[in-house]
Formats: structure tokens, C-alpha cells, sequence
């Protein structure tokens, strides 16, 4: 079946996927949000205790999602991967350094006898939710603003001279971090921070069966609802109105197009109405438990959930798609990155393609083995009478 | 070439080696207790004796305390291979990344979701359908194995791909051979193998510990009784896929396979040094020479083990570095000669192409093509050539006293099992502490299987095609040193955390059925 796909279409296909996965990363760190909230909410250890397990249940499913997502983009993009994650080197560090220590500590924060205490895992847990959040949010900001770096696969003859015979060169001054100095990418990441907060308390009001904590959650919904549409517009109008990498169909050369992303937009209707869809239904989750608490308090992370990934789904297509450079390279235009120059050949994405006919296989076991386990909203007592906690 | 940071290279290397040596502390028995843990379990639903489901509990506990800090090692390595690795990334990452991703799609998400059910799931779902979860996670953990050794096994061994020049990089041209290559199959199968030897070894050593301390008699008898009959058919299987192991060395990493066997002039009939101490010969020109001060040899044993023939002829250091034509073995000057031809000819065929000679481009093809099969050694055209000799020593000594402690296991599982069966294993003290203390010799045998293999191949990170110094990334080599000293601590760290909670754990015992896990 896919063989018969011309390569193009199948490069496309691979970045709707790669989109999606990273739509679907954007909307389960409510487990990272939720982790900068647990002494914001949680006032007693019972309470923190029930917060951490409620989180703790979700967490592998963040983890797995962000690493088959990593290798999603090597696989389909391998110019992306040895081009950023070599060259951003700090970014992306500091991010799995996060996800590092959030692993065990899920795990460990109970036991008796941890080394470091239960504070120790929770200060990481913290730490993990702060820097996963921002600093994704940042590195993907990159994909509209650009970076420093130059590709020349040619490198890889250099047996002389000055240079390694490496093909990727980041030029950037602080090997990625220079990103975080720019206030538009800056707007991103600190959206997606407070978008997983705000995710993370509309999965407590479905999830936690305890009256304090539910009190302070509606509390933290308005106060972390208001910096994320504040951010949000903030990226958003900037990156309408900001110029943006555009790729010559028939030269290939990638120039700077005043209101590119805007264009986008326009010129791709049915993503222009995933993108006001999806910030339609992120609002309306927020929202409506605002407005009546009681009755459809639970509802809420339903509608913010698919519009975190109707939105972020489209973010990624506005970036990729409609003759667009989706890793610009600000320093040397020509060595920006598109879905058609960083792709892997058309066999391995045919091969790639019969595998991700198992993607909805995997929903499905997913979704019904949450059922199975979540039945039921998480209380003090359960944490008393179950035999694994975290 | 001294526009090779060498230092970045090394670092690089070093720090890779970490945290790799670090996350496979936990794998092994990742995998083979989430196995053990199901067979219990199985035991529990078909006998519906609680007693198997507080021996399952326990050892289940003790997965999940494991499971957690390999997960934690195991997402650096990922995602190492780009920011360290960058050039090796782009140049054969069509191949490479397609098994990341099938791991991530079909293993990851399948130990990640039935995990939840396995620990949460108890009261909340049947007895059938919580072991399949069992089941499902033993099968998940075991199948990313899968697709990160044969992602491992193509490094060795590169089969199923096509240079192409005009993208600069290697790309897959066929998907089976790659994950059924013969290196592949073989270290899948080694590996995992010996994961459940590692867990068996580990499981016998607490209950041993529980037997020692006259504690636990039931639980401690029953789990050796399940870990003994594992453990023994799973040394008998890594012994056989070792063997296997060492003829796909032996044909297709044929410097690694004399490296291993401190074979320095190639011969027929070769014998194979069972124990041997060596020494550097200091001799001029005597690049990377160690002669054996001591050694037991068995005759024609090498040559056997080799190609399955005592006659057969196994190529030495020697050879290999300097050339044997009787045995059309090209010396290592010739072959980095002919890569350095087929690095100029690819630049030559993107420079003809760019400027529409295609007459040009088509001879500099030509060349490029003939030559390409030692396109890494290119890297090495103004070198010492002894470069690419590995460490002897190392790979030497290390394959020897994993295979010494392989026969180890084998007699202690024999015995163990032996001792159960006659229900005398809580009187033989001796045999309780051996078991004891093989628990650490289970790590250091499964740490040197990895060294014999890893080392033993340097300075190739792809078999003849790419070596370290054109693989890795350009980045500050303070950057790495920073990053390579976070991990340090940081893995370290955890480590110990991990081991007073482990050990805090098997202290405590297994619970009393229905009372929480923590304290």
C-alpha cells in the first residue's frame, strides 16, 4: 500500500505523525504542570500524598510519548535529530536531565530508606515540571524563530584543513540556550508551562475525590489561566505578524516571507480551523468549570485536552507544511531544515509507514486499560488501603 | 588529520560508555524478572494459593524499584546518539532510527500502560486480566530489548543498506536483513539470555540471604525453585548463543575476534588460550604487542570455535594491521589508501554533479563504489594505522572471565536446583553464601560482556564504514566533561538510592497480604 505513496506524500505523512506525537507530548504534561502544583494544592502529607500518585499513574505514559517521539523524529528526519539535539546541545540536555531524575522519583519518594528523602523527589519532581515544560516549549518556539547553524554534508570529505569532518555546525553562542533569550521563544515555553498547569488542574477536578483540594484547584485554575492566555496571544499574534522561512517550490531556496506564517494559515483553511477549533475547545475547558463548578467540574480537561492537541497539532503543521522551512537555519538560510531535505529515504519511511498502522492498535489497549484501573476518582482512603504507592 | 579534536572524541566516547554501562546495571534484570514475576503469578492464578501471590507481590516490588532508575538511565541513550553523535546521526540514522521508533511504538507503550494495571490493578481488575498484564509487561521489556540490539547488532554487523551519494549517508534497502542480520539475532538472543540468568542469579541470592537468616523458608524455597529452573535453561541458551556470538565475530569483526583471543600472527589450527596472563612486549615497532607470560591452551580449539573447522585459519593482529596476501587479507595502509580514494571520489562526484559534467561524475561514481567498503579507514590515510588495534588486554581479559563466570552459574544453578529438589538447600550454609555473593558477580560478567563487545570493535562505531572521529558531534569538548560529570553524580546518585531501598526492601520482607508497601 505504501509503496505505491510518491515521497513527498510519504514525508508529509511523517510529519502529521511526528506532529501529532508531539501534540499528544504537549498534552500529557499536565503530569509535569501537576508536579509544580503538589505544594501549591496539596497541604498535608495525606494530600500531597494522593496528588503524587494521581501524577505518578501518568507519568510513564509523558516519558514514553516524549522518547517514541524522539525517536519518531530521528527516524523520519534524521537531519533534524543530528542537526538540533548536536547542536542545541544545552537545550536539550537540561530536558533530558529532567526527565531523568523525574523517573525515580515517582518510584522512590515512599520507600523508606531513600538516601535523599521525600522531599529530595519531590523538589525533582518540581524541577522536572519547571524545565520539561519551558524548555520544550522553548526548542520548539525555534522551529518559527530560527537558529544559528550550518549544514554541509560536504564536511564529511574533509580529511584536511581546519575543520572536523562533521556536517552539522551550531554557530549559536550558548549551544541552544541562546534560545531562552529570546522573548518570543521565551512566550512559548512559559505557555506550555502554565497550559500543563492549567491541564493538570482540570485533571485533578476529575480525578481527586477530596473537597480541599478541590477548593484550592479552582483557585489555581484562574490564576494560571490568566498568564497562559496572556503568553499564548502573545506567541501567537508575534508569530502572525513576524516574517517566516518560505521554501521555493521549484529552487529549493528558502527566503524570508513577511507574514509567512499568516499565509500559512489562510492558504490552508482546514488547519487554520483545527487551530481556532482546538484554542476554541482549550477555553471552553477552562471556562466552564469556572463558570459552574459544581456541576461540570469534571468535564473540563476533556475539551482542553483535544484542543491542546488540535492546537499544538496545528502549530506543527503551520511550521512544516505550504512550502515552509520547519528548522530555519538564521544564520545560513539555505542550510534551513524542510520536510523534503531532512527526511529519511522513501523505502525507510514505506517500511516506517506499515509500523504506524499499530498507532491505533496502541490507543486502543491504552485507553481501555485506563478504564480498567481508573473506575473510580482517587481519595485519602484508597491511598490507605492500596498495596503500591508511590 | 590534527584537525581532530581528540579530546572531544574521547570524552564523547566516555561519556556514552557511562551512561550506557549505567543503564545496563538495571536491564538485565528488568528483563528477566518481569518474567519470573509472570511464571509466579501464573503459578498464583492456576493454584489459587495466596501464598504465591505474596511471593509475586515481593518480587514484584522489587521489579518496580528497578524498573524506575533503568527507565531513568535508558532515555539519555536515546537521545545521546544525536547530541553526541550527530554525524553518525545523519549519516546512517534511515537505518539506525527506524528500530528507535518500532521500539518506542510497539514496546515502550506496551510495558508503560500494562505497568499501571500491574501494580494498580489488583483490586480493580480480574485475575486473568491483571496477568496478562504480567505477561504483557515482561513481553513489552523484553521487546524493546529487541529493537535497541539489533539497532546495536547492524553496528557490527551493517547489512540491509546502499551508500547513496547524493544524500551523503547510508539508507536501508532492506528492512530484513537489518533485523535479521545473523550479528542481530545472536545479540538479541545473547543478551536477553543473559538478563534472565542476571535475575535468576539475583532472585536465588535473596532467597539465600532469607535461608541464611532462617527467615521466609517458603517464599525463599519456592523462588529458588523457580529462579533455579530459568536460570539453568537460560545459561544453557547463553552458552549457546555465545558460541554462536563468537562465529559471527569471528567472520565479520575478524580484529575484534584476535583482540579477544591475543591472537597477534594468524595461523591454522589454532589453539585457543583457555587462561593466559600477557605482557606487553615493549620492542620496537612492536605496536600493541602482548606476548603471554603464562597460558593453558586447547589444540585447534580457536579454529574450531571460529569457522566450526580445526583446520580452519584464523587471521591475527598482525594480519590484519599489515596485510597477509596468501590469505588475501589487505593491510590496513591499503585498505585506508582505498577509503581515502573513496572519500575524494564522493567530493569529486558532488563537485562533477554540481557542475553538470556527468561524464566526470560518473567516473568519480565508479571509483567511489569500488572503494567504498573501507570508506572508513579513509579517515585514517595520514595515521597510525595501530589506531584501529583495540585494546588487548581489555577485550582479552574480559571475554575470559565472562565466560569463567558463565560456567560458574551454570554449576551454581545445577547444584542450587539439586539441593531444593532433595530439600536440603537450607542446611547447606556454604552453598547460601556462594549463592549470596554470586549476586555481584552476575553484574560484573553481564558489565563484560558488554566491554568485550564494545571495546573490542573500537575505533568503529559502524564496521569499517565509520569510525569514532568522523561520528561524532561538534560541540565543546568542556560542554561534554560538564555533562559527562552531571551524569556521573547524578547516575550515582541514584544508584545508591537505589541499592538502600532494594536492600531496605528485602530487609523488610515481603507484607502481609492487603497492608501497603510503604512505611
Amino acid at each position: 500500500m505504501f509503496e505505491t505513496f510518491s515521497y513527498i506524500t510519504l514525508q508529509e505523512y511523517w510529519w502529521i505523525i511526528v506532529s501529532l506525537l508531539g501534540a499528544i507530548l504537549v498534552f500529557l504534561m499536565f503530569v509535569q504542570g501537576g508536579q509544580t502544583l503538589i505544594y501549591t494544592l496539596g497541604k498535608t502529607e495525606d494530600e500531597r500524598t494522593v496528588l503524587v500518585n494521581l501524577l505518578g499513574r501518568k507519568w510513564e505514559f509523558t516519558f514514553t510519548t516524549l522518547v517514541t517521539f524522539g525517536g519518531a523524529f530521528f527516524a523520519s528526519f534524521p537531519l533534524f535529530y543530528s542537526t538540533s539535539f548536536g547542536g542545541a546541545y544545552w537545550v536539550w540536555m537540561l530536558i533530558l536531565i529532567a526527565f531523568v531524575v523525574q523517573a525515580v522519583s515517582y518510584e522512590y519518594r515512599s520507600k523508606p530508606n531513600n538516601f535523599f528523602g521525600h522531599r529530595t523527589y519531590e523538589v525533582l519532581l518540581f524541577i522536572n515540571g519547571l524545565l520539561g515544560t519551558v524548555l520544550i516549549g522553548t526548542a520548539v518556539a525555534t522551529f518559527f524563530t530560527g537558529s544559528d547553524f550550518v549544514v554541509n554534508k560536504m564536511n564529511l570529505t574533509n580529511l584536511t584543513g581546519d575543520k572536523m569532518p562533521i556536517i552539522s555546525e551550531w554557530t549559536g553562542l550558548a549551544y541552544g540556550l541562546e534560545a531562552a533569550l529570546n522573548l518570543q521563544n521565551l512566550a512559548l515555553g512559559l505557555t506550555v508551562f502554565f497550559l500543563a498547569r492549567v491541564l493538570a488542574l482540570l485533571y485533578f477536578m476529575n480525578r481527586v475525590n477530596n473537597s480541599a483540594i478541590m477548593e484550592r484547584v479552582k483557585k489555581q485554575l484562574l490564576y494560571n489561566a490568566i498568564p497562559f492566555v496572556v503568553f499564548f496571544l502573545t506567541f501567537t499574534i508575534w508569530l502572525l505578524l513576524s516574517s517566516g522561512f518560505a521554501v521555493n517550490p521549484e529552487t529549493k531556496q528558502v527566503s524570508m516571507e513577511p507574514y509567512k506564517y499568516f499565509h500559512n494559515l489562510i492558504q490552508m483553511p482546514a488547519v487554520a480551523i483545527l487551530f481556532l477549533l482546538g484554542v476554541v475547545m482549550v477555553l471552553m475547558g477552562i471556562i466552564r468549570p469556572l463558570t459552574c463548578f459544581v456541576k461540570c467540574s469534571t468535564k473540563g480537561i476533556w475539551a482542553a485536552g483535544i484542543g491542546t492537541i488540535l492546537t499544538v497539532f496545528s502549530l506543527f503543521l503551520l511550521a512544516g507544511f505550504n512550502n515552509t522551512a520547519y528548522y530555519p537555519s538564521t544564520y545560513d538560510l539555505q542550510s534551513s531544515l524542510t520536510i523534503e531535505n531532512s527526511s529519511s529515504s522513501h523505502y525507510t519511511l514505506v517500511a516506517m509507514s506499515y509500523v504506524s498502522l499499530l498507532v491505533p492498535f496502541v490507543l486502543a489497549y491504552i485507553f481501555y486499560a485506563w478504564r480498567s484501573i481508573d473506575n473510580k476518582k482517587i481519595d485519602i482512603e484508597e491511598m490507605k488501603s492500596e498495596s503500591h504507592i508511590y | 588529520m590534527e584537525h581532530i579534536d581528540f579530546s572531544l572524541v574521547d570524552w564523547s566516547r566516555a561519556q556514552f560508555a557511562l551512561t550506557a554501562l549505567y543503564h545496563w546495571i538495571f536491564v538485565p534484570l528488568t528483563l528477566g524478572l518481569s518474567f519470573i514475576v509472570a511464571f509466579m503469578e501464573t503459578l498464583y492464578v492456576r493454584t489459587g494459593n495466596p501464598e504465591w501471590k505474596r511471593i509475586t507481590k515481593f518480587w514484584m516490588t522489587l521489579f518496580g524499584i528497578n524498573f524506575a532508575i533503568g527507565v531513568a538511565t535508558g532515555i539519555i541513550l536515546e537521545f545521546q546518539f544525536g547530541t553526541n553523535w550527530s554525524n553518525y546521526s545523519w549519516f546512517v540514522g534511515d537505518i539506525f532510527g527506524a528500530p528507535l521508533a518500532i521500539e518506542g511504538i510497539m514496546a515502550f507503550f506496551l510495558e508503560s500502560t500494562f505497568i499501571a494495571v500491574m501494580f494498580f490493578g489488583w483490586k480493580k481488575v480480574s485475575k486473568s486480566f491483571h496477568l496478562l498484564s504480567t505477561w504483557l509487561v515482561a513481553i513489552g521489556s523484553n521487546l524493546s530489548a529487541l529493537w535497541i540490539l539489533v539497532a546495536n547488532g547492524w553496528m557490527q554487523y551493517p547489512a540491509g543498506m546502499k551508500f547513496n551519494p547524493d544524500t551523503v549517508r547510508n539508507e536501508m534497502v532492506n528492512f530484513w536483513e537489518v533485523l535479521f542480520s545473523p550479528v542481530a539475532i545472536n545479540k538479541f538472543l545473547h543478551s536477553v539470555s543473559q538478563g534472565y540468568v542476571l535475575a535468576s542469579i539475583f532472585v536465588i541470592g535473596v532467597s539465600a540471604w532469607y535461608l541464611l537468616k532462617g527467615r521466609e523458608q517458603l517464599l525463599a524455597k519456592r523462588s529458588i525453585l523457580v529462579a533455579g529452573v530459568f536460570g539453568l535453561l537460560s545459561i544453557l541458551f547463553v552458552i549457546l548463543t555465545g558460541d554462536g556470538s563468537a562465529r559471527t565475530v569471528a567472520k565479520y569483526q575478524p580484529m575484534k575476534f584476535a583482540a579477544m583471543e591475543n591472537l597477534y600472527v594468524g595461523q591454522q589450527n589454532a589453539p585457543l588460550a583457555a587462561i593466559g596472563i600477557l605482557q606487553r612486549d615493549k620492542a620496537e615497532g612492536q605496536h600493541k604487542k602482548e606476548d603471554f607470560l603464562f597460558k593453558i591452551e586447547i589444540p585447534n580449539m580457536l579454529s574450531y570455535m571460529a569457522f566450526l573447522d580445526a583446520n580452519a585459519y584464523v587471521p591475527g593482529i598482525k594480519d590484519l594491521v599489515h596485510g597477509n596476501p596468501q590469505h588475501n587479507i589487505l593491510s590496513y595502509k591499503e585498505r585506508s589508501e582505498k577509503g581515502r580514494i573513496a572519500i575524494a571520489s564522493l567530493a569529486e562526484y558532488k563537485n562533477a554533479k554540481k557542475a553538470g559534467n556527468d561524464s566526470l561524475s560518473a567516473a568519480a561514481l565508479k571509483r567511489f563504489e569500488e572503494n567504498y567498503s573501507h570508506f572508513g579507514y579513509g579517515y585514517y590515510a595520514n595515521r597510525d594505522v595501530h589506531e584501529l588495534v583495540p585494546s588487548v588486554p581489555t577485550s582479552f581479559y574480559s571475554f575470559r572471565i565472562m565466560v569463567g563466570l558463565g560456567f560458574h552459574f551454570l554449576a551454581l544453578f545445577i547444584v542450587v536446583l539439586w539441593l531444593t529438589l532433595k530439600n536440603k538447600i537450607e542446611t547447606k550454609r556454604f552453598i547460601l553464601y556462594t549463592a549470596l555473593w554470586t549476586i555481584p558477580l552476575g553484574y560484573v560478567a553481564s558489565m563484560l560482556g558488554w566491554v568485550v563487545a564494545e571495546v573490542g570493535r573500537q575505533p568503529w562505531v559502524i564496521q569499517d564504514i565509520l569510525p569514532t572521529i568522523a561520528a561524532v558531534s561538534q560541540v565543546k569538548t568542556s560542554s561534554v566533561q560538564i555533562t559527562f560529570a552531571l551524569f556521573m553524580v547524578i547516575f550515582t546518585g541514584l544508584l545508591i538510592a537505589e541499592i538502600k531501598i532494594m536492600t531496605t526492601q528485602i530487609k523488610k520482607g515481603p507484607a502481609a497480604e492487603g497492608s501497603s508497601t510503604i512505611h
